[in-house]
């Protein structure tokens, strides 16, 4: 299947913390951009041929730097205060699942900080062997394009970190400088492109979303007799779904965004997907540059105003809801003509939650009884935003709804659950066939994990809230063993117990109604 | 003696100077360096107060750290919390003893042990763990020398050969007069004092360029001192605002 160990699980629960090797992972990074795609985003494209560097590279490399950690303040503190105490070295799913020296987070950093502190700190400039600081060379980069896409940017390490030390912003920073010299990541950058050209990440037009939404339309009509609305552009619908592109067609991600549907049409509230904003995702988040991230985002402001909604609603993904959390509001904010008696924005399982605590879904908690449940935190939920109106909200809630419509529920081992969950392995911009190998390493605490309750707590499936993590876990889990369809979209298990009261939809089409036999 | 006194007496003053200078420059800087988005580690606490809370457990308890490594913790807090006992002992050298001090005096005498205790494990790590000894530079193994030679010095002063602590106190207290230019203010003919003295001129000096910008740095991590508010309460950074007030899309683009 690959020519690389796939480690073996023991099903005790834990990882060995192994012992450092060095290089285990060198190599060459994931596919790089080409000048196309650069240019879409803004980034320079004076480079001749991929994988060249453009002009000056060192000086506009440094000049970027400098630039940067002038606008953040994480970077500039973060590059000055580690000091080597080495809490977070083992932290790190990739450490673990690669062993490669450079995947510890503080060794990952130090590829930046070397240079940083060669050029631009007194000790580096005047004793640079005695602080480890380098000279920016063409290794050096190579080095930066491979390891800093070995960050998942899952801010595991920032937990441990007696300062909250955040590599993931290091790594943000660095791709962000990488960009401007020539070596943006194919994988990111393309999928950037087609958000701005055609509205989402697949790249799937409105007319062909349409036609998606009404082939569900007719599956779910199949499946419980009732015409169940997936509604796109209707102007004046209260909510404004936005959701990963995945949930339009990949499995399991459609069975959640069939429960999205289903709960909206038991409360009976208005909703609508959007063609300018159709996608959560926002990668200019995974390469670190606040511009992009900010025009990802204007798209759903955009969208917001011209559909005239009252309330933004985010789907099932990880990052997508840290940058709706945590940065809408900053990048595309204020949103001052949307109903300010609802958190702005909401999660879907924050509007779930409620409608589950106010009585208003009737639920059959049979309909999962061939189950045994278990819940991955994804890390940008637990580490990089929330749930409800407490700290912690992001843990409890999406167990509140799985129970609530689940009889058996198992979580995994303390430490590699809730804020100290262990990436799937695929997130922050890696989830791409090019970085294989390191999928496939990187999941082993979580595989582990895993193991260890479907070995002895009879765990059948494992429930997760982000498109990437969703992808990753079908794809790469087989390689250990357990089987696709063992991954559920928590709305999937919300779909299947509920037993739908509402015969018509309060959007339904009114000249459909008349062909309507049931 | 005059010659060694002057000597030191100048070191010092340079010293405290780069200490303070070098440090406040760095505060300035990042307090200066905007943070553009809300990046606290969650669940973080969503208010000022519950931040402070926060802060205040990592910077006393060194809380995330005792969620990391049991051991590591053990030997940081042994040493830090020893370094302030002995940092609170030795304020007898500038400001008149008062109840709180002399309360204080044989605390501060036995940190001195913890704390070379604390900071000899901190070091053995850095040979002993791989991982540690992997990411260790010369200048971290320096530091740990630099803090074990103070607190060795210091040591040997307090219980094998005692200084002439009066004289020390009257240096110290006659720095701002520079009375160490006068026969009266200088310092004790005793070589393992000049030893520590010099030892921690070092350390101040290279305080404000050294990664024990740690202990001011702490307090400007975002992923620490930022309330998780960002529904309720917009927050926007100066340059990301000038993009919005000119409607542009890139920095590049702005007019100054
Ligand atoms: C606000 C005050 C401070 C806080 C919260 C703090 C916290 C910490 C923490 C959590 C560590 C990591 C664990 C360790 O390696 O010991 C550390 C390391 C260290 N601290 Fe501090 N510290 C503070 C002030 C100081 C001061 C004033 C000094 C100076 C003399 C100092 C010297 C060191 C050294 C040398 C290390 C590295 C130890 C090693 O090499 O393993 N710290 N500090
Ligand atoms: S835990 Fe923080 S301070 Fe310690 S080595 Fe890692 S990044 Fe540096
Ligand atoms: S952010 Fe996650 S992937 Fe990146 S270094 Fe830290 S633990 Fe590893």
């Amino acid at each position: 299947m690959a020519d690389y160990e796939i480690p073996k699980l023991t099903g005790e629960g834990y990882t060995e913390v192994p012992a450092v090797k060095e290089d285990t992972m060198k190599g060459s990074g994931p596919f790089i951009a080409k000048a196309d795609f650069q240019k879409a985003m803004g980034f320079p494209t004076d480079f001749d041929a991929v994988g060249d560097l453009v002009p000056n590279w060192k000086e506009r490399a440094l000049e970027k730097m400098a630039d940067l950690k002038s606008r953040y303040r994480s970077l500039q503190v973060y590059l000055d205060i580690c000091v080597k105490c080495g809490a977070c070295t083992d932290k790190c799913h990739y450490f673990i699942g690669t062993s490669d020296a450079k995947n510890m987070p503080v060794a990952r950093q130090d590829l930046l900080r070397k240079v940083y502190r060669r050029y631009f700190t007194f000790a580096g400039k005047y004793f640079p062997k005695l602080v480890g600081a380098t000279d920016l060379t063409e290794e050096v980069i190579k080095d930066w394009y491979n390891y800093y896409h070995q960050c998942s940017q899952c801010r595991r390490c920032s937990v441990f970190c007696p300062y909250g030390i955040d590599t993931a912003e290091i790594s943000m920073a660095a791709r962000e400088i990488l960009d401007h010299i020539g070596y943006g990541s194919k994988y990111n950058n393309e999928i950037i492109g087609k958000v701005f050209k055609i509205g989402n990440n697949l790249g799937l037009p409105g007319m062909a979303l349409a036609d998606t939404l009404e082939g569900l339309e007719e599956d779910v009509e199949m499946d419980t007799g009732i015409k169940v609305r997936y509604p796109l552009d209707e102007e004046g619908s209260e909510i404004l779904l936005v959701t990963p592109s995945a949930d339009f067609f990949a499995e399991p991600h459609i069975d959640g965004l069939i429960g999205y549907g289903k709960v909206f049409h038991e409360t009976g509230v208005t909703w609508t997907f959007s063609s300018h904003a159709s996608e959560a995702a926002n990668f200019g988040m995974f390469i670190g540059s606040y511009e992009n991230m900010r025009r990802v985002s204007m798209r759903i402001r955009e969208a917001a105003i011209k559909l005239k909604v009252k309330r933004i609603v985010f789907g099932e993904c990880g990052h997508a809801w840290r940058v709706a959390y945590s940065f809408l509001n900053t990048l595309a904010g204020p949103f001052d003509f949307l109903d300010q008696r609802y958190p702005i924005p909401q999660h879907i399982l924050e509007y779930t939650v409620g409608e589950l605590e106010k009585g208003s879904l009737t639920i059959d908690k049979s309909e999962n009884d061939d189950k045994v449940l278990t819940f991955h935190d994804s890390c940008n939920v637990a580490r990089g935003s929330r749930m409800g109106n407490y700290p912690g909200g992001q843990f409890e809630i999406p167990r509140k709804v799985i129970k609530a419509v689940c009889n058996h529920f198992v979580d995994m081992p303390a430490d590699t659950i809730h804020d100290a969950t262990f990436c799937c392995g695929g997130g922050g911009g890696l989830l791409t066939d090019d970085l294989m190998e390191l999928r496939v390493k990187g999941i082993q605490p979580r595989a582990e994990a895993l193991k260890h309750v479907t070995t002895h707590y009879g765990v059948t499936h494992m429930a997760a809230i982000c498109a990437i993590c969703k992808s990753q876990f079908t794809k790469v889990l087989p390689y250990y063993g357990f089987t696709m369809d063992q991954i559920v979209s928590v709305h999937q298990l919300v779909s299947n117990a509920i037993i739908l009261q509402r015969q018509v939809s309060v959007q339904a089409r009114p000249d459909e109604d008349e062909d309507d036999d049931d | 003696m005059t010659f060694v006194s002057i000597l030191y007496g100048l070191l010092f003053w340079a010293a405290t100077l780069i200490l303070v200078v070098g440090v406040g420059m760095k505060i300035r800087q990042y307090w200066n360096t905007p943070a553009p988005l809300k990046i606290p580690t969650t669940p973080a606490p969503v208010t000022q107060g519950g931040v402070v809370w926060r802060m205040f457990r990592e910077v006393v308890f060194f809380e995330s750290l005792f969620r990391s490594n049991k051991i590591l913790w053990l030997f940081a807090f042994l040493f830090h919390m020893s370094l302030w006992l002995v940092l609170i002992r030795h304020s007898r050298y500038f400001v008149g003893m008062n109840d709180l001090l002399v309360f204080m005096q044989p605390f501060g005498r036995y940190a001195g042990i913890t704390m070379v205790l604390g900071l000899a494990g901190l070091w053995a790590r850095r040979f002993l763990v791989d991982r540690v000894r992997y990411i260790s530079a010369p200048s971290d193994h320096l530091m740990l020398a630099l803090l074990i030679g103070i607190g060795m010095s210091g040591l040997m002063m307090s219980f094998v050969s005692h200084t002439d602590v009066t004289q020390v106190k009257a240096f110290f207290g006659g720095m701002l007069t520079f009375g160490f230019f006068g026969a009266e203010g200088g310092l004790p003919a005793d070589p393992i004092v000049l030893v520590h003295l010099l030892l921690v001129a070092v350390l101040m000096i290279i305080f404000p360029i050294s990664k024990l910008l740690h202990a001011p740095g702490v307090f400007f991590s975002p992923t620490r001192n930022q309330v998780d508010n960002p529904r309720e309460k917009r927050h926007v950074s100066p340059w990301a605002l000038e993009l919005e007030r000119q409607g542009k899309t890139f920095l590049s683009e702005l007019n100054k």
